[in-house]
């Protein structure tokens, strides 16, 4: 399965078990989605199961937040992440705090999904990568695949847990995985071995990051679309690199994070999001905090720069392997 | 060519502001029993001249005019006036409880008693109120134990809010009122959702979403008149148009020359205009709505024309902005008043029983807010532990907010 396969194969089981799980999002019934994601769902499942919204992200996620209340199981679609702004107070304020602020009288158990990320000629609203404006937030949690069987299991373990998810799928690996060499073809996912789904229900845990490839000489952490490019680094510059693949952001799995330092005694930090104040920050901090005494080098943050998303300039932007690749050198040569 | 004039920028202002006195005359208020009554399956669109008049039932003195007049009993009636008194006096002497520095904040909702005591009852029990912070009368006509609201107005060790929210964000599931929000306007799409549910699983509960007059002006508002009408959603919106919005007046919220009401209709929906201080007038329009959007002939928009007799909030001082005595003037008058004088008309009700009322009132309140102060008051800082404070971030407790309740030793 590609990703969009693999995606649209989790919401047809989560439809299949729980009556209670609707789907809507603008383009997502009769079309089934700009992306395809949601392709057949509204004629196997009924218009008042999957169908389409108005063109108003406040509306989607507050309807949603409303249907949770409710004791539905909403699984809305915002149609790029670029777009989730004017869904941002019913996001922030409404979704992550019900539970909190009812002491439990309510809560909120949806899932946003939003495609993200760049590396697609998207320019400034197409491409951006808004994670850690969610992971600031407190109640949600905030997930990104980086392959099919994740992105299958991941949104399966999403729509079942009973905490609001922010669900971010990059769009670049929808079709197939991406390491940054543009000029190159694109291997589809069915040429790889993690576009080998399994047909109906699994979950991939939310509180566990994977061990991307294993390594001796410095830990990336990294998600995304980033995984691959930083392996295509890894390769490239010979360093023996161990790739964390998070999975889930927030709230993450500190434990593989801190053994993973602890052995390798370095760190570089990879994302798409514009550097400051982003995801990385938090992760770099985090590092310094529990791996202070085993560290051999400053933690190294390769992102994208801090300036909107450019439309000609993509690849100078996206960072890309030769930019990962040279942090892991500054990162070993410290 | 024509030479073109300078352009100005249009402010809207209200006629009163202190030291003179509000022509009232921009309300348009219908005469009772004026207002036709159109069958529950009305098309929106055939709306237009019930969303720019007013539903009124009471008259001049006190009688039940025209086709909206309800049909209730002696007993309902009488539990109608005394919810509404009973939201008064507890408003009353929770003011008296932040000013004894007990509870950190307070919002009255004086002069508007009728509109949610009277709504409740064309509700059933399942039915969803999405409520702003000034529906207390909501919980009072559903008899939530006042007890329980003023400990947490206190933020005291019984708290069901756990000492998290601020004082009147009430939640209380099980008498259908949905957990109140700081950030205005968000509980509208929610309700639209909420009913949207409903009508997903085949259910014939419905929500009614409750919203301010200021705060149609936040895009909430028209997001959920948009997907109430695009579902069709069994939904009633209320606008309690009180006039004022803190010190902004409701023209600067959009409403000079224009009703509220009227936005409804240019949304698809079926609107209403009422008048909010005529208890009668309340329970014929609720029921009207309810049975329109139970029976799935769509949503029902109603504006309540009241005045917010009270200040904003216990931080608010409206002699700053309007007159002092700009209540008294108002033209709907005060909604206990009038539905005293009512039944007095019909003889379920005297002086002699309002005194006894008032005063059975006063000590019910009283008696609730002493078995509330011994679970502890802001004052004497029996609050819920700080441990508590962790709590319900998620559902269950992940391992970081673990450790920072570790960090905070308790």
């Amino acid at each position: 399965m590609t990703m969009i396969q693999a995606l649209r194969s989790a919401m047809n089981v989560m439809l299949e078990r729980d009556s209670n799980t609707v789907i809507y999002g603008q383009d997502v019934g009769y079309f089934g989605g700009v992306f395809r994601c949601t392709d057949g769902l509204q004629a196997k499942y009924g218009k008042t199961r999957v169908f389409d919204a108005p063109i108003s992200e406040g509306g989607i996620v507050g309807t949603a937040v409303g249907m949770a209340a409710y004791g539905l199981r909403p699984v809305v679609e915002i149609q790029f992440a670029d777009y989730f702004y004017p869904a941002t107070d019913q996001i922030v304020s409404e979704a992550a705090r019900l539970r909190y602020r009812s002491a439990g009288d309510f809560s909120a158990p949806l899932t946003i999904r939003m495609p993200c990320g760049g590396g697609i000629y998207g320019g400034q609203t197409h491409s951006q990568s808004p994670e850690a404006f969610f992971t600031h937030v407190c109640g949600l949690r905030t997930v990104m695949p980086s392959n099919p069987i994740d992105a299958k299991g991941l949104l399966i373990a999403s729509i079942e847990n009973d905490d609001p998810v922010i669900f971010l799928e990059p769009k670049r690996l929808y079709n197939g995985p991406f390491d940054g060499h543009h000029d190159r073809p694109v291997v589809p996912w069915s040429k790889h071995p993690m576009g080998e789904v399994p047909e109906g229900y699994y979950t991939t845990p939310l509180d566990k990051a994977a061990v991307f490839r294993p390594g001796a000489d410095l830990t990336v952490l990294t998600y995304g679309t980033m995984v691959w490019v930083s392996e295509a680094a890894a390769k490239e510059t010979g360093i023996d690199a161990e790739i964390i693949d998070l999975r889930t952001l927030w709230p993450l799995d500190l434990e593989t994070i801190v053994a993973s330092v602890n052995k390798t005694g370095r760190c570089v930090v990879v994302h798409e999001a514009t550097k400051t104040s982003g995801f990385g920050a938090e992760l770099a901090a985090l590092v310094q905090e529990h791996c202070f005494y085993h560290l051999e080098a400053p933690i190294e943050r390769v992102c994208g720069f801090d300036t909107p998303y450019p439309h000609a300039q993509e690849w100078a932007y996206f960072p890309g392997p030769d930019r990962v690749g040279a942090a892991f050198k500054r990162a070993m040569e410290r | 060519m024509s030479q073109s004039k300078p352009l100005s920028l249009h402010v809207p202002e209200p006629s009163g502001r202190p030291g003179c006195k509000t022509d009232f005359s921009y309300l348009q208020v219908s005469p009772a029993g004026s207002v036709r009554r159109p069958p529950i399956d009305v098309l929106p669109s055939e709306t237009g001249d019930l969303a720019s008049t007013m539903i009124r039932v009471l008259d001049d003195d006190g009688n039940a005019v025209g086709p909206w007049a309800p049909d209730l009993d002696r007993e309902t009636l009488r539990f109608g006036l005394r919810t509404m008194m009973k939201t008064r006096i507890f408003d009353a002497r929770m003011v008296i409880a932040q000013r004894q520095k007990k509870l950190s904040f307070y919002m009255t909702s004086l002069g508007e008693e009728a509109i949610g005591t009277a709504h409740s009852l064309a509700l059933k029990d399942g039915d969803m109120n999405f409520p702003t912070y000034r529906q207390q009368s909501l919980l009072m006509a559903r008899e939530y134990p006042m007890k329980d609201m003023i400990c947490q107005l206190l933020s005291n060790e019984a708290d069901p809010m756990k000492g998290r929210q601020l004082p009147v964000m009430y939640s209380v599931r099980e008498k259908g009122f949905f957990t109140i929000s700081g950030n205005l306007a968000t509980q509208y799409p929610q309700a639209v959702g909420w009913a949207m549910a409903s009508a997903i699983k085949g259910d014939t509960k419905i929500a009614s979403a409750w919203i301010g007059d200021g705060a149609t002006a936040e895009s909430d508002f028209y997001t959920a008149l948009t997907f109430a009408h695009v579902y069709n959603a069994p939904v009633i919106l209320n606008v309690v148009n009180n006039q004022w919005a803190i010190s902004t007046f409701q023209h600067i919220a959009g409403g000079e020359s224009v009703t509220f009401a009227t936005r409804g209709v240019g949304t698809g929906i079926a609107s209403l205009r009422v008048d909010g201080n005529d208890f009668l007038a309340v329970y014929a329009a609720s029921c009207w709505a309810a049975e329109r959007t139970r029976g799935g002939h769509g949503p029902a928009l109603i504006e309540w024309v009241t005045y917010r007799a009270g200040p904003h909030s216990t931080s608010d001082d409206p002699s700053r902005y309007r007159p002092a005595d700009d209540w008294s003037w108002f033209p709907l008058g005060d909604p206990i008043a009038r539905l005293r004088r009512h039944l007095t008309n019909k003889g379920w009700w005297s002086d002699e029983e309002h005194d006894k009322v008032q005063a059975e009132l006063e000590a019910e309140v009283l008696a609730a807010q002493k078995e509330a102060e011994q679970h502890g008051t802001l004052i004497d800082g029996r609050v819920p532990s700080a441990a508590t404070m962790f709590e319900d971030v998620y559902k269950d407790m992940p391992e970081h907010l673990r450790q920072q309740r570790q960090q905070l030793g308790v």
